[in-house]
């Protein structure tokens, strides 16, 4: 059965006078995938920002289960069963691909810095740990990669390592800002073919610009322009609507 | 782009031999050594301790403190404190005093700065570090209740007039307080090796890399840097304890910047981020420093006198042409060494 996950009535941000965000409800419901798409400036991200405790709101509230995160900490929403991934990826370029998966993994283990025993474990033989990591590593498709050092991995290797670490905090929700930005075909079908097998277990949001991708993957379509919605529902109705051609379909076509 | 060089973490076989070769010599330094050079090495491992424990901070967290010497002095003025003009004071409750004063110091002002990152990060940790060399400097005594009163000694400094007692084995004993200070150095190099590879260093390292990325997937990043700020003002409390109960003498200067700017510049020496380039970078800063002061006079020109101008120029040329350290060098050096085989 499926049931709403995260839900955000009447959000609002502002910069200064600029209403960014304005009014913007949404709904993720698990085994479905949300797309919210608009031209560039539209405030898709910003939404994200605020859904993942990177912006506070103006106003608005936003529950994630029964918990209500208006207020709370990135660290606290992810901890909460939150994942999310950048339009501009952000990963740890130093480590190697297996440790950044690791240590998102390891977020989910007992954190706890002040405790002394935590110093003096061993990091790489967390079982666990491991075992979830490993799971998210073959799940983005990057186990032939494991040691090479995530800087030097191809865009869009770094866009599946995104993934990777996304989804190795075991998170029951999804925010994802453009996955398949500056993806080749290929890549981007594999990544299409990802989010598709993900969607059962999670409740998803997609901001996306690839409008193949969308009509293939989305059950619900947000459209937004200039902060407002100014379009939901079911990705065939949308479609058909003469206001989104307008201002934003049209423009692709 | 290229690829961004990881951390100097795993240490590659030729660092190793020169660390087992560096420590046997260190043990054996003793039955070759005058009791001068004794005296100094002793000083050297001291401050090796006082750079690993900056190096948590420095090049595993990514925090940058230009006021760790605060903790340092701490650790000295605790044993100063706890001693009397008449007798030695017990090591076994001493040192963990001095350890607890300097961590406990670290906790308060940690609270504070570790919010602050970068350029702030490295101003509010010298405010801090400055307000405390001020308050030691400028009073000889605080007065608490009664007649009790914390002799600080004000820019004078205080004496300690006996070597901690250890009980088993005595300190007074030039020989075995250098090995003491050995088996510290030890102590504190295989614990720090050991965080390293935590789960708690491994998240430290990831702070150090991207801090917002490690929010994003659940840490709370401050509770892990007040941690790492807390763990070496500590450490940095015993290297402080051990250097008065070397010197028998400690002074505001102990605090001071110059202090701090030497460990910073002792951990970037000898290489960041694996407690091994800390201890070497201490080695070499004194080395070379005591390298420098002896510099002759030529003409009117006494060249030793600025010892500072050349050791600046010194780590300037470390920093251009082995960016990660001493012990970068090395590993590179052995890594062509290598492949030259091949």
């Amino acid at each position: 059965m499926s049931e709403v996950l995260l839900s955000a009535r009447n959000l609002t941000k502002k910069f200064g006078g600029l209403a960014a965000v304005n009014e913007v409800s949404v709904e993720l419901w698990q085994g479905r995938i949300h797309c919210v798409i608009g031209p560039n400036g539209a405030g898709k991200s910003t939404l994200t920002n605020l859904l993942s405790g990177d912006l506070p709101p103006t106003s608005g509230v936003i529950t994630l289960g029964r918990h209500d995160i208006t207020r709370a900490s990135p660290e606290q929403i992810s901890r909460k069963g939150l994942g999310r991934s950048y339009q501009k990826t952000n990963i740890f370029p130093s480590f190697t691909v297996w440790e950044n998966i690791r240590l998102a993994a390891q977020s989910r283990a007992a954190q706890q810095p002040w405790n002394p025993w935590r110093w003096l474990g061993r990091a790489a033989s967390n079982r666990a740990v491991n075992e979830r990591a490993e799971h998210a590593l073959e799940l983005a498709g990057l186990a032939a990669r494991r040691h090479e050092i995530a800087g030097a991995a191809s865009h869009g290797e770094q866009r599946q390592l995104e993934i990777a670490m996304t989804l190795a905090t075991a998170p029951r929700v999804l925010l994802l800002d453009e996955p398949l930005a500056g993806m080749g075909v290929a890549e981007a079908e594999s990544m299409v073919g990802l989010l598709l097998r993900l969607k059962a277990q999670h409740a998803m949001m997609l901001v996306e610009h690839d409008i193949d991708a969308i009509f293939t993957l989305a059950d619900h379509l947000t459209v937004m322009v200039n902060g407002v919605v100014i379009a939901s529902g079911e990705p065939e109705a949308i479609r058909a609507d003469r206001g989104v051609q307008a201002a934003y379909l049209g423009e692709e076509h | 782009m290229s690829a961004p060089q990881p951390h100097l973490e795993t240490l590659p076989r030729s660092v190793q031999l020169v660390l087992v070769l560096g420590l046997l010599a260190l043990a054996a330094f003793p039955f070759f050594g005058s009791e001068f050079y004794q005296q100094m090495v002793t000083r050297m491992m001291i401050l090796a301790i006082f750079a690993m424990s900056l190096d948590l901070l420095q090049g595993v967290t990514g925090l940058v403190s230009l006021g760790h010497a605060a903790f340092f002095g701490l650790g000295g003025y605790a044993l100063a404190l706890a001693s009397s003009d008449s007798a030695a004071v017990s090591l076994w409750w001493s040192m963990p005093l001095a350890v607890a004063a300097a961590g406990l110091a670290a906790l308060i002002i940690g609270f504070f700065v570790v919010r602050t990152r970068g350029i702030y990060f490295i101003m509010v940790t010298m405010a801090f570090a400055q307000m405390l060399f001020y308050l030691v400097f400028d009073n000889k005594e605080i007065k608490l209740f009664g007649d009790a009163a914390l002799k600080l000694g004000g820019s004078d400094g205080v004496y300690i007039y006996f070597k901690p007692d250890a009980g088993f084995v005595d300190l007074e004993n030039k020989r075995t307080f250098y090995y003491f200070v050995l088996a510290c150095l030890l102590v504190v190099y295989a614990f720090l090796r050991r965080v390293l590879w935590s789960p708690f260093g491994r998240a430290l390292a990831g702070i150090r890399v991207n801090e917002h990325r490690m929010r994003a997937v659940g840490y709370g990043s401050f509770g892990y840097k007040l941690t790492a700020f807390t763990l070496a003002g500590a450490l940095a409390g015993l290297a402080g304890y051990l250097w008065g109960a070397q010197t028998g003498f400690v002074n505001p200067e102990l605090m001071g910047f110059h202090m701090s700017a030497h460990a910073i510049m002792m951990v970037i020496l000898g290489g960041m981020g694996n407690f091994a380039g800390a201890i070497v970078g201490a080695f070499a800063f004194e080395f070379m420093l005591e390298l420098f002061k002896d510099l002759p006079t030529v003409g009117d020109f006494r060249i030793g006198k600025h010892w500072q101008l050349w050791m600046g120029l010194f780590i300037v040329g470390v920093v251009v042409f082995a960016p990660r350290g001493l012990l970068g060098l090395l590993s590179r050096l052995g890594a062509r060494k290598g492949s030259g085989h091949e």
